[in-house]
């Protein structure tokens, strides 16, 4: 395996923010995804002006790197808007640690926006998948509800081991003040919810919200002198081994186990470390998969892991503490929050969902149908 | 003589044989490796070697989903991959049943019939 160390530590957030998560009624993508950057920006006490790299991808721009820089008038030396779906952004900081190394760039912000709960409901600039559309599988879902009927045929799952992790996700969601849905939910509500793509139902899939998110990534010499303790990106890799459901070789087995493993050598820490862990959930199925890929149990035993309130509040390994994309928002590409929720909790500003002495935190993206899959892990100084 | 290159693209000679009737797939002649959706090279291996065969039609129940819908736009309708006996596997219906009794593991056969307007590969139980 090669050695990345030469990245590790080299880039560090000072800056992240959230805007209209939720419902944000009248206010079109662009315009979330630049107040979320003029929230980070401001978050991290750094002007517009500084920002001279600019990454951003949404389900609505073709061109979305181009899109932000207009709107707010910036002309980056270095940009990316590469869309490889929900995990893009976790790929954008792989990529604006390397450029902010290099010396390409000197102030890093990664953009995402979307008005897709107030615009009318899920919409991608995603072509129609050949050899697939002619039997209308209503994708996303219908790609996660058959890796769900396989994982469940191959290791005897039930829908209430899958409903354990949406009732987790709502356990958190009840601790964040920021999350969508906070009322009290039930292993028997999940399971018992209509059936969207058997074997999911509607509270197996993630919520269709509204939000935009930002970050700050500037060189650690930089981000010391700022206001906020600066989070280390301390490893992260991707991998992606389809784009059709029906082209990925075990959908058991996701190509998280490519990027988990990676990730975890460039930061020199493994699973065990992790004091937080925020796996993007766009449906039940993803959580169990996510950590059995990680490496957090072995394969088929997932099921097992999340039973008993192990993922919980009080649980044993606190796993997305926002609420996830269940429970908190979901505006069509969640990547960013899982990230920003890692560098919350490692920051320690996340209130009463806390995790007390979160040093370590795995933000994990996923795209696509189950395909692209990007690994990132962050640090406070002291894990340096 | 054409060179490997030369005319339709495999998409559209794959469509032109369904729309004769038949399911062809590919095989690379340096492996002897089934592929199916069609491609221009070996996936994996790069070769130019695709040559067409008639699929056996025989295939397997990888996973399955009932897509739910109401009433009035059609009903709910099976969504499954099914693993074909070459190697490939695809994405497809299995029809003539109920799609909530279509379970992983059940024996397949291929069958061609218009869907949404143009000729596809289908299956039925065995």
């Amino acid at each position: 395996m090669p050695n990345l160390k030469f990245l590790r530590g080299k880039a560090a957030c000072v800056g992240a923010a959230t805007a209209g998560t939720g419902e944000a009624p009248g206010r079109n993508a662009t315009e979330l995804m630049a107040e979320a950057v003029h929230r980070a920006l401001a978050d991290a006490g750094i002007g517009l002006a500084e920002v001279d790299g600019l990454f951003a991808a949404t389900a609505v721009h073709s061109m979305a790197a181009m899109s932000l820089a207009e709107h707010l008038g910036l002309r980056p030396k270095y940009s990316n808007g590469s869309n490889i779906g929900g995990s893009s952004f976790l790929a954008h900081a792989l990529d604006a640690a390397m450029a902010l190394e290099a010396g390409l760039i000197d102030v890093a912000v990664i953009a995402y926006g979307s008005n897709q709960r107030t615009a009318g409901g899920f919409r991608s600039v995603s072509e129609p998948m050949p050899f697939e559309a002619q039997y209308e599988p209503r994708n996303p879902i219908t790609a996660y509800a058959l890796a769900a009927s396989r994982y469940m045929h191959q290791y005897g799952a039930t829908r209430a081991d899958l409903a354990a992790v949406a009732v987790a996700a709502r356990g958190w969601a009840q601790l964040n003040p920021e999350a969508f849905m906070r009322e009290p939910l039930t292993i028997g509500e999940v399971v018992s919810a209509r059936p969207i793509s058997d074997p999911l139902g509607k509270l197996d899939c993630c919520l269709v919200t509204d939000g935009g998110a930002a970050v700050v990534l500037t060189r650690p010499d930089r981000a010391r002198d700022g206001s906020h303790k600066p989070v280390y990106l301390l490893g992260a890799a991707m991998a992606h081994h389809h784009r059709m459901i029906s082209a990925m070789p075990d959908l058991t087995v996701t190509a998280a186990a490519d990027s988990g493993p990676r990730a975890f050598a460039m930061a020199g820490y493994g699973p065990k470390d992790m004091d937080t862990v925020q796996l993007y959930d766009a449906f039940t199925i993803n959580t169990i998969l996510f950590l059995e890929d990680l490496g957090f149990c072995a394969k088929g035993e997932g099921k097992d892991f999340v039973r008993g309130g192990r993922i919980a509040p009080g649980g044993s390994l606190p796993v997305n503490t926002n609420g996830g994309g269940l429970s908190c928002v979901h505006p069509g590409m969640y990547g960013l929050f899982v990230m920003i929720e890692a560098i919350r909790q490692a920051r320690g500003t996340c209130g009463k969902r806390q995790v007390d002495g979160a040093r370590l935190c795995l933000a994990h993206g996923n795209g696509g149908v189950l395909s692209s899959q990007v690994t990132t892990i962050w640090g406070t100084e002291e894990t340096l | 003589m054409s060179g490997y290159f030369d005319g339709p693209g495999p998409e559209a000679v794959f469509r032109e044989h369904l729309a004769q009737g038949r399911f062809m797939i590919q095989r690379s002649a340096s492996t002897g490796r089934h592929v199916f959706y069609p491609r221009v090279v070996a996936p994996g291996t790069g070769a130019a070697d695709l040559e067409w065969v008639e699929a056996s039609g025989e295939g397997t129940v990888y996973a399955t989903t009932v897509t739910r819908r109401r009433p009035e736009q059609g009903g709910d309708y099976n969504v499954a991959l099914i693993d074909l006996a070459e190697g490939p596997r695809m994405l497809s219906r299995v029809v003539g049943i109920d799609p909530g009794a279509v379970t992983i593991g059940m024996k397949v056969r291929a069958r061609i019939q218009e869907l949404n307007g143009a000729p596809a590969v289908v299956f039925e139980p065995v």
